[in-house]
C-alpha cells in the first residue's frame, strides 16, 4: 500500500495543486531555513557582541585590527602579492607535467620498465614524505652552495624547483588514482581495437582518468597557492614576508590579516569552483 | 611585611647610595613578581650580547647591562630573573611573561605606538656584512659601488629602510628570518652583502662567516635616524620610568660606557663609507 501511494504522489505532475505531502515537506523545509536563520544570526550577534567585552578586545584590536597600519600597508601587500602569484603561475604547469610524468612512470606494466615503476615509487614516497620547508631549505639553499654563478643560484630557480618535487609527487598519487579508477576491461576494450599500450593510454585511459581527479588535483592547486609563500624562507619578499617586514616595523600584526585577507580573495573562489567540479561530477555518476 | 622586609634585603645587598634606594622604591609593586625583576631576552640570545647564550653569568653586553640595571632599580642578581620570547610574543596584546624585554630591540616612532621603549642603552653603526671574493671583485667602500651589489636582510631588524632609504640598491634586496639564513644565503653566493648592526656584523665575519669581511661602517653620527637599542616594555608600563632612571644614571656616571668597553669589540678599523 504504501508502494503505491508514494508511486501515486511522484506521477502526479506537480505544476498542478501540490499535494498534501508536498504541502507537509515545504511547511517543514520553512521550518527548518527559519531555524537555521535564527541560529545563524544569534551566532553572529553573540560573537560581534560578546568578544568585545572580553577585556583585551582594546589591546587584540589595536595589534590586529588596527586601520591605520592596514591602511599604510596594504598597498604594499597587493603589490608583494604579484610575486606570489608569478610563482604560482610558473610553477603549477611545471608541477602538472612532473606529476603526469611521475603517475606514468608508476604505471608502467613492461618488466623492462621496471626501474622506471621503482623510480616513481621512490619519488612520491620521499617527497611525499618530506615537509615542503626542509625541501626549500635543502635545495634553495645547498644547491646553490655547490658553486653556482648566478643567475643560476636564484632563490626563484631553486625554491621553484623544490615546489615542484613536492607537489608534484602529490600530484602524481591524485594522477595515478585516477588511472586505477579506470577499470582493466577499457584497455582490454581498446587493445582489441588494435590501439597499443600507449595509445590505449593516451587516448582511452587518460582523458578519463584525468577528469575525474581534477576536483582533487584543484585542492591541491590551492594549497599550492598558500605555499609559495614558503619560499620566503630563502629570500624572495612575497606577501607574507612583506606582511612580516611591516609587523616588525610597526610592531603591529595588522599586515598578516591584510595578507590574510589577498589570500581568501583568491583562495575562496578556487575552492567554491573547485567544490563545484566536484558536485558536477558527482552528480553526473548517479 | 614581607614585601618591606624584602626590599630592605635588596637594598643592604645592593650596596649603593642613597639615589638608589630611591630607585628601589620605584619599583616596588610594580613588577610581574613582587620582589624579582623578570627580563626576557631572545632564545637564543646571540654573542656579543649575551656570551654562550646564558644571561644569568651577567657576561656580555645586554646581560651586562640589565643587571646593572636591576641593581640601580634596587635588585640584587639573585632577584633577577630570565625568560626567553621571540620579537613576535613580545609584541603580542595581553599580559606579557616579562618586566622588560633586551635583545636589540631598535627604538622607532612606529613602534612606539604599539609598545612602550625605555632611553636608549646603546646606539648601533650599521655594518656591511661580506665575504672577501666580493670584495676581490673591487666592491668598495662607497654608496656608488654599494648600490651595484646584491643585498639581503634580517627581515624583523631595522637594518631594512635603512637599505631603501640610504643605499638605494639597484635589485631589490632578499630578506631572510634570521642571521643564520642570511648566512647560509651569503655562502650560497645568493647575496653580496648584508646589513647588520656593527657588533653582530664583527662577530660574524669574524667567527661564523667563512672568509667574511666588513665592508664598511655607517657610523650613527652620520644618520638622521640612528638606530638605537632600548628595552621593551608593556605600552603604559609602570616601571617604565624607573628604568628610565637607572639607565639615564649609568650613562651620567659612565657605567654604561665602561660596560660597552668590556663587551663590545673597539670598530675603528672598519672604513666608514662616504
Amino acid at each position: 500500500m504504501v508502494d503505491t501511494s508514494s508511486q501515486n504522489s511522484t506521477k502526479k505532475p506537480s505544476a498542478e495543486a501540490p499535494t498534501r505531502r508536498e504541502v507537509y515537506e515545504a511547511g517543514i523545509r520553512r521550518r527548518a531555513n527559519r531555524i537555521a536563520l535564527i541560529s545563524t544570526v544569534s551566532v553572529a550577534l553573540a560573537i560581534v557582541v560578546l568578544v568585545p567585552l572580553a577585556p583585551g578586545w582594546d589591546a587584540v584590536q589595536r595589534a590586529f585590527f588596527n586601520g591605520r597600519v592596514f591602511a599604510a600597508t596594504f598597498p604594499g601587500l597587493l603589490d608583494a602579492f604579484l610575486l606570489n602569484v608569478m610563482i604560482f603561475a610558473w610553477s603549477a604547469p611545471l608541477i602538472a607535467v612532473t606529476g603526469l610524468a611521475i603517475a606514468l612512470c608508476r604505471d608502467a606494466r613492461a618488466p623492462a620498465l621496471f626501474p622506471l615503476r621503482l623510480l616513481g615509487t621512490a619519488y612520491t614516497d620521499v617527497f611525499r614524505g618530506l615537509p615542503v620547508v626542509l625541501v626549500i631549505y635543502i635545495i634553495g639553499f645547498g644547491v646553490p652552495g655547490l658553486g653556482l654563478p648566478r643567475p643560476w643560484n636564484s632563490p626563484y630557480i631553486w625554491g621553484t624547483l623544490a615546489l615542484v618535487l613536492v607537489y608534484s609527487a602529490y600530484v602524481a598519487e591524485v594522477i595515478r588514482s585516477g588511472i586505477d579508477s579506470i577499470h582493466q576491461s577499457q584497455r582490454s576494450a581498446a587493445a582489441s581495437l588494435g590501439l597499443s599500450d600507449r595509445d590505449a593510454m593516451r587516448f582511452v585511459v587518460l582523458p578519463k582518468a584525468i577528469r575525474n581527479v581534477v576536483p582533487a588535483n584543484m585542492n591541491l592547486f590551492i594549497a599550492l597557492q598558500k605555499d609559495v609563500a614558503l619560499l620566503s624562507f630563502i629570500g624572495p619578499v612575497e606577501i607574507f614576508r612583506q606582511a612580516g617586514v611591516y609587523k616588525s616595523l610597526y610592531a603591529n600584526f595588522t599586515p598578516y590579516v591584510g595578507a590574510a585577507l589577498i589570500f581568501l580573495a583568491l583562495t575562496i573562489p578556487a575552492t567554491r569552483y573547485a567544490d563545484y567540479l566536484m558536485n558536477k561530477q558527482n552528480r553526473a555518476r548517479t | 611585611m614581607k614585601l618591606l622586609a624584602n626590599t630592605a634585603l635588596a637594598l643592604a645587598f645592593s650596596a649603593t647610595s642613597a639615589l638608589a634606594a630611591d630607585h628601589g622604591a620605584c619599583a616596588i609593586g610594580k613588577t610581574l613578581t613582587e620582589g624579582m625583576l623578570t627580563i626576557a631576552t631572545g632564545n637564543p640570545a646571540y654573542y656579543p650580547w649575551v656570551m654562550n647564550d646564558a644571561p644569568e653569568s651577567g657576561e656580555g653586553f645586554e646581560a651586562a647591562v640589565a643587571y646593572a640595571i636591576a641593581d640601580k632599580m634596587g635588585f640584587s642578581a639573585e632577584d633577577v630573573t630570565w625568560v626567553r620570547t621571540s620579537f613576535d610574543e613580545a609584541i603580542q596584546p595581553g599580559t606579557k611573561n616579562f618586566d622588560f624585554n633586551m635583545q636589540q630591540y631598535s627604538i622607532t616612532p612606529e613602534r612606539e605606538e604599539m609598545i612602550d621603549f625605555s632611553l636608549p642603552y646603546y646606539t648601533s653603526a650599521m655594518a656591511v656584512l661580506t665575504t672577501q671574493s666580493v670584495l676581490d671583485t673591487g666592491a668598495e667602500a662607497t654608496l656608488d659601488s654599494l648600490m651595484g651589489l646584491k643585498w639581503g636582510a634580517v627581515a624583523t631588524t631595522t637594518a631594512l629602510p635603512i637599505l631603501s632609504d640610504v643605499i638605494q640598491p639597484e635589485s631589490d634586496p632578499l630578506l631572510y628570518n634570521d642571521n643564520a639564513d642570511v648566512n647560509a644565503a651569503i655562502m650560497a653566493g645568493q647575496i653580496d652583502a648584508a646589513l647588520y648592526d656593527l657588533p653582530t656584523a664583527l662577530y660574524l665575519s669574524a667567527v661564523v662567516v667563512e672568509g667574511g669581511a666588513l665592508l664598511g661602517q655607517f657610523p650613527p653620527e652620520q644618520s638622521e635616524r640612528p638606530d638605537q637599542f632600548g628595552l621593551l616594555m608593556e605600552e603604559g608600563s609602570p616601571l617604565k620610568e624607573c628604568v628610565n632612571a637607572a639607565i639615564s644614571e649609568l650613562t651620567e656616571s659612565g657605567e654604561l660606557a665602561a660596560i660597552e668597553a668590556k663587551w663590545l669589540a673597539e670598530a675603528t678599523g672598519v672604513p666608514v663609507i662616504e
